[in-house]
């Protein structure tokens, strides 16, 4: 057993996480910057962070993701980082030529106290920040929230530190992507595109962490929020953000300091949490939602009515981000399945909230968030309620062959296989998508199991 | 070796390289950027901090403390103090493979331990969090040892994790409770986390477990991690030979070995950068000599069986080492006889963490592959130019923090394992005892060796040479493929290995022809991208019948 010493018995742990459900803020802002277009991100901490952050991202998407660092010594850590971070800028300008440079900070310059506005503020006073070039900054203390946290941080950055008002309206809508997929950046704007609404998407890392194979290295790859679509967010005529938790408070930011009214929606995972979406974009839009969009969800539907007996009382554990687990957990429900134990590592009160206004429909499901929250826990309560299917990133791989339970891929990181970059969770697609992937582990699973004479053909 | 590479002008390279860079910059980078001599060996700048902003690949002390050194040994288990992160990326993401005796035996690797600071903990302090996570730790497992892994807040807000150690320690009175202080920030590298865990070690573990192992010739395999079962491939080879590993540091490793470590005869390094300072230490307390080995190629594997027979002197064990050899040769010259018309002549790049990129040239040598740059991110100047030059190393600022532990012979069980005659007439023969001669003195001349190498360097490099493949790591991987040469990552071996021994020579030239020589590689342009816009043709092909 690879994890032979998880116990079926639950202690309450006060001071040991164990398999965490989560990870630290920077590489959600590390990420979030890699959807601007023409941009660097740069980790200003000492260089383990960056190495790592990158690193993750890398076993991600199996992509290049460039990113710098103030790399901090001994010195730096108790008297301030701010000449490191100086000194970045300068070399990460002459070297590297980017459009921006998108700081994030992390637990060792938080906990000293560095101050990145004050230190962005002063290269620009010192001329470091060439001509129409910018340094924006958001700051990420690891010990506050999660990985999510960081990338809602950075986005937050983007709209506060870019955004202008001209006073006159643009006729678009900002849509405000939560932490997701490239393939589900790409799929929401095929969406608005076949809506004929129009749209600013940010951040967005299609054609960015899915560049082609093309024999050359683009440094900046074409994809990514442009900075005139950036500073237009500022006259739009309304936001969606995608995901309450990673999205809503760069909506809100936009809202307080341009007026831009928002509405916030979850992410389009699913049937249910897609209409509610491409009912709020037709209408911030002004559009109406033509037929191939509904022909599109009938087939998505014709799918689950097919095949509901594969699906309807199974039960299943989850683990994750939370803007990605509230839909999933509802979509879940809509197939007639039953989450019953769930954990993310991000802790919040909203998502709790949310969670457990959707689990009213599965009674006596485990729901843990925040810290303590991680899969040890929720391997623990599989051991006492075994569950049909577990859904969750790559460390999931471990009980799954522990407990010999059906396994989907889903979430950040999915370091052992593809797909997630290509193709979209969200949209009906997407739901049509996890259809499929739910079905083909159950049925291989049916299939490498059944005895001989109950092998079927068809099923 | 002979080389059908032509070099372009080393000091022309070496120009290009550095113009970019501000004036400071470049000065800088100029003294870690050294045209190769063999005969002379040059001065490099190496173990400098890293160049803000420059792209490196470096990572931090606590990667090089938990990360490489104490992580591979499966029943300790090893708790990171701090925010999640630093836990949760080096959770099962090198490939130390470990495998346990029985079912019953203790494997804590597939696990992910930490103390979650909040913010809070920050604030008021975390002590109190990690006495309580250790204890919950002991509590849940019951492990024969615990270690405490401090990142960067621990030390800039003053948690005492050795004393937390030391009161939990004293209270279970069953487990062995020990902390390091690896917080990122501290040295310039993961190398001064490879510093701090062997002393960490040392102090701590090894001397405490007496336990006399069987076997006749009982070697410690030091620096030696166990990627994709190279320890497991070597410990083959050694079974064969009747050689007995005693303890490893620390692939496939456990608590009580490492504790054992002062029982063996001989320390066996192979990485040197990582774990030179156990060597040393052991030497200095117990009297047991240390030597260079190499199991990465199948000449290489050879040449340190032979050496490491030559140091028992058994005549016995010379004759089977032989025998071994001859056993394992053939199956090693098939493959490279098929191999080597295809990959000869080709060209290699090597620039990986603080020993790979020196070992892995024999292995191209042997594909008939020349290595025409090559680097390290965190070695020192000995792993570069020898252990000669170490008087002369100065620790700078950014080092000076990381302790040196003053060691002597101890009383009782010092014994040393050969007189000053018998390590003369081994050192006589060639045998490099407690020694080590770098990498530059195998290098070609006029080939670079470029330290702490930086993203915009790397890619100047492929510009200019164009090489037939690039070694690094997972972060340059897709960089590089990108731009049409292949990278072979030589920490994570891309998800396979082994490479050490016999076989794993057999895996690495199959796997570097596979690269070289994929068809993939040519379909990168379109066939409609293939001409010139002026010579595109519109279709020509009739109907005809016939």
């Amino acid at each position: 057993m690879l994890l032979r010493h998880t116990t079926k018995e639950v202690k309450v742990r006060e001071g040991l996480t164990i398999n965490p459900a989560k990870t630290c803020q920077p590489v959600g802002a590390l990420y979030a910057a890699l959807g601007i277009h023409g941009c660097l991100p740069h980790s200003h901490g000492s260089q383990g962070c960056c190495a790592y952050h990158r690193s993750m991202l890398t076993r991600h998407y199996k992509e290049p993701v460039m990113a710098a660092t103030s790399s901090f010594t001994e010195g730096a850590s108790v008297f301030g980082g701010q000449a490191n971070l100086l000194a970045s800028i300068d070399t990460i300008f002459s070297v590297y030529d980017p459009d921006i440079i998108a700081v994030h900070s992390t637990c060792l310059s938080e906990t000293i106290g560095d101050d990145l506005q004050q230190i962005t503020k002063k290269a620009k006073d010192d001329g470091k920040i060439p001509e129409g070039k910018h340094v924006i900054y958001a700051s990420t203390p690891s010990f506050v929230g999660s990985h999510v946290t960081g990338y809602a941080n950075m986005v937050v950055g983007m709209a506060e530190q870019f955004a202008e008002s001209t006073g006159e309206k643009k006729e678009q809508v900002n849509l405000i992507a939560g932490w997701m997929e490239p393939s589900d950046m790409r799929e929401i704007k095929k969406i608005s595109k076949e809506l004929g609404a129009r749209i600013v998407l940010f951040p967005d890392t299609s054609d960015v962490l899915d560049a082609p194979q093309t024999g050359k290295h683009e440094f900046y790859p074409k994809g990514g929020v442009t900075i005139p679509e950036l500073k237009s967010t500022g006259d739009s005529l309304s936001s969606i953000a995608l995901g309450c938790i990673s999205a809503e408070p760069a909506a809100v930011a936009l809202d307080k300091k341009f007026g831009v009214p928002f509405e916030t929606v979850d992410m389009p995972i699913g049937i249910s949490a897609t209409d509610r979406f491409i009912m709020a974009l037709s209408k911030a839009a002004g559009v109406s939602v033509p037929d191939e969009i509904t022909s599109e969800r009938g087939r998505l539907l014709d799918a689950m009515t097919d095949m509901d007996q594969y699906f309807y009382g199974k039960k299943v554990a989850l683990f994750g981000d939370p803007d990605q687990l509230i839909p999933l957990t509802e979509f879940l429900l809509d197939l007639g399945m039953l989450p019953i134990h769930i954990v993310s590592g991000t802790p919040g009160k909203r998502f709790e909230k949310r969670m457990a206004e959707i689990l009213e429909r599965s009674p006596g499901a485990n729901f843990k968030n925040g810290p303590g929250a991680d899969t040890f826990l929720l391997h623990q309560w599989m051991k006492n309620e075994p569950v049909d299917l577990l859904i969750g990133n790559s460390y999931g791989k471990y009980i799954a062959r522990d407990e010999n339970i059906p396994f989907i891929r889903f979430g950040f990181p999915i370091v052992d296989r593809i797909g997630h970059s290509y193709f979209p969770s969200v949209g009906y697609s997407g739901g049509l998508r996890l259809v499929e992937k739910i079905l083909s582990v159950f049925m291989d699973r049916q299939d490498r199991e059944a005895p001989e004479e109950k092998f079927e053909l068809v099923m | 070796m002979e080389s059908k590479t032509q070099f372009p002008d080393p000091s022309q390279v070496r120009e290009e390289l550095i113009e970019k860079y501000p004036a400071k910059v470049a000065k800088k980078r100029n003294k870690s950027i050294i045209i190769n001599d063999p005969e002379t060996v040059p001065e490099v700048q190496a173990n400098v901090r890293t160049v803000p902003g420059i792209i490196t690949q470096r990572g931090c002390s606590y990667a090089g403390c938990k990360g490489v050194v104490l992580g591979p040994t499966r029943d300790v288990v090893n708790i990171t103090h701090g925010p999640i992160g630093c836990g949760f990326y080096s959770w099962l993401t090198r490939r130390n493979q470990t495998k346990p005796e029985t079912d019953a035996d203790a494997n804590f690797i597939t696990y992910c331990f930490s103390t979650d600071m909040q913010e809070e903990n920050i604030v008021f302090g975390g002590e109190k969090k990690l006495k309580v996570a250790i204890q919950e730790a002991y509590d849940l497992f019951h492990p024969k040892a615990i270690a405490i892994f401090s990142t960067c807040p621990v030390g800039l807000i003053g948690d005492d994790v050795h004393a937390a150690s030391r009161e939990m320690k004293e209270k279970f009175g069953d487990c062995n409770v020990f902390g390091f202080s690896c917080e990122g920030y501290r040295g310039v590298s993961q190398s001064a986390g490879h510093h701090i865990a062997n002393n960490g070690i040392f102090k701590h573990m090894v001397g405490r477990n007496n336990e006399i192992k069987e076997g006749k010739f009982k070697l410690n395999l030091l620096g030696e991690y166990n990627i994709g079962g190279d320890a497991f491939e070597i410990e083959r080879i050694f079974n064969k030979c009747g050689l007995t590993i005693n303890s490893s540091f620390s692939g496939n490793s456990t608590v009580g070995q490492l504790e054992n470590a002062h029982m063996a005869d001989l320390n066996a390094i192979m990485c040197h950068r990582s774990i030179n300072y156990m060597g040393d230490m052991l030497e200095t307390k117990y009297g047991i000599p240390w030597m260079k080995i190499n199991f990465i190629g199948a000449e290489s594997s050879a040449k340190s069986l032979r050496k490491i027979a030559e140091y028992f002197g058994d005549a016995e064990l010379k004759a089977r080492v032989e025998e071994v050899i001859k056993e394992e040769m053939p199956k090693v010259k098939e493959v490279i006889d098929e191999i080597l018309p295809r990959t000869s002549g080709k060209t290699a790049m090597l620039f990986v963490g603080g020993s790979r990129a020196h070992h892995y040239q024999d292995l191209f040598s042997e594909l008939g592959m020349t290595t025409v740059a090559a680097g390290y991110e965190f070695a020192h100047r000995d792993d570069y130019e020898g252990r000669e030059v170490l008087p002369n190393i100065k620790v700078d600022a950014d080092s000076k923090n990381i302790e040196e532990l003053k060691i002597e012979a101890d009383p009782e069980l010092y014994k040393p394992r050969k007189t000053e005659a018998e390590l003369e007439e081994l050192k006589a023969k060639g045998l490099e005892i407690n020694s080590y001669e770098g990498m530059m003195k195998q290098m070609m001349k006029k080939s670079l060796v470029v330290d702490d190498i930086s993203h915009y360097e790397s890619e100047k490099l492929i510009e200019i040479y164009k090489p037939d493949i690039f070694c690094a790591g997972v972060k340059e991987k897709y960089v590089v493929q990108k731009m049409g040469v292949p990278l072979k990552q030589l920490h994570s071996y891309d998800y396979g290995g082994p490479y050490t021994g016999f076989e794993g020579a057999v895996n690495f030239y199959r796997d570097i022809d596979r690269m070289v020589n994929n068809p993939v590689w040519k379909l990168i342009k379109a066939p409609w991208q293939k001409t010139a816009d002026s010579e595109k043709e519109s279709l020509s092909a009739s109907y005809v019948t016939q």
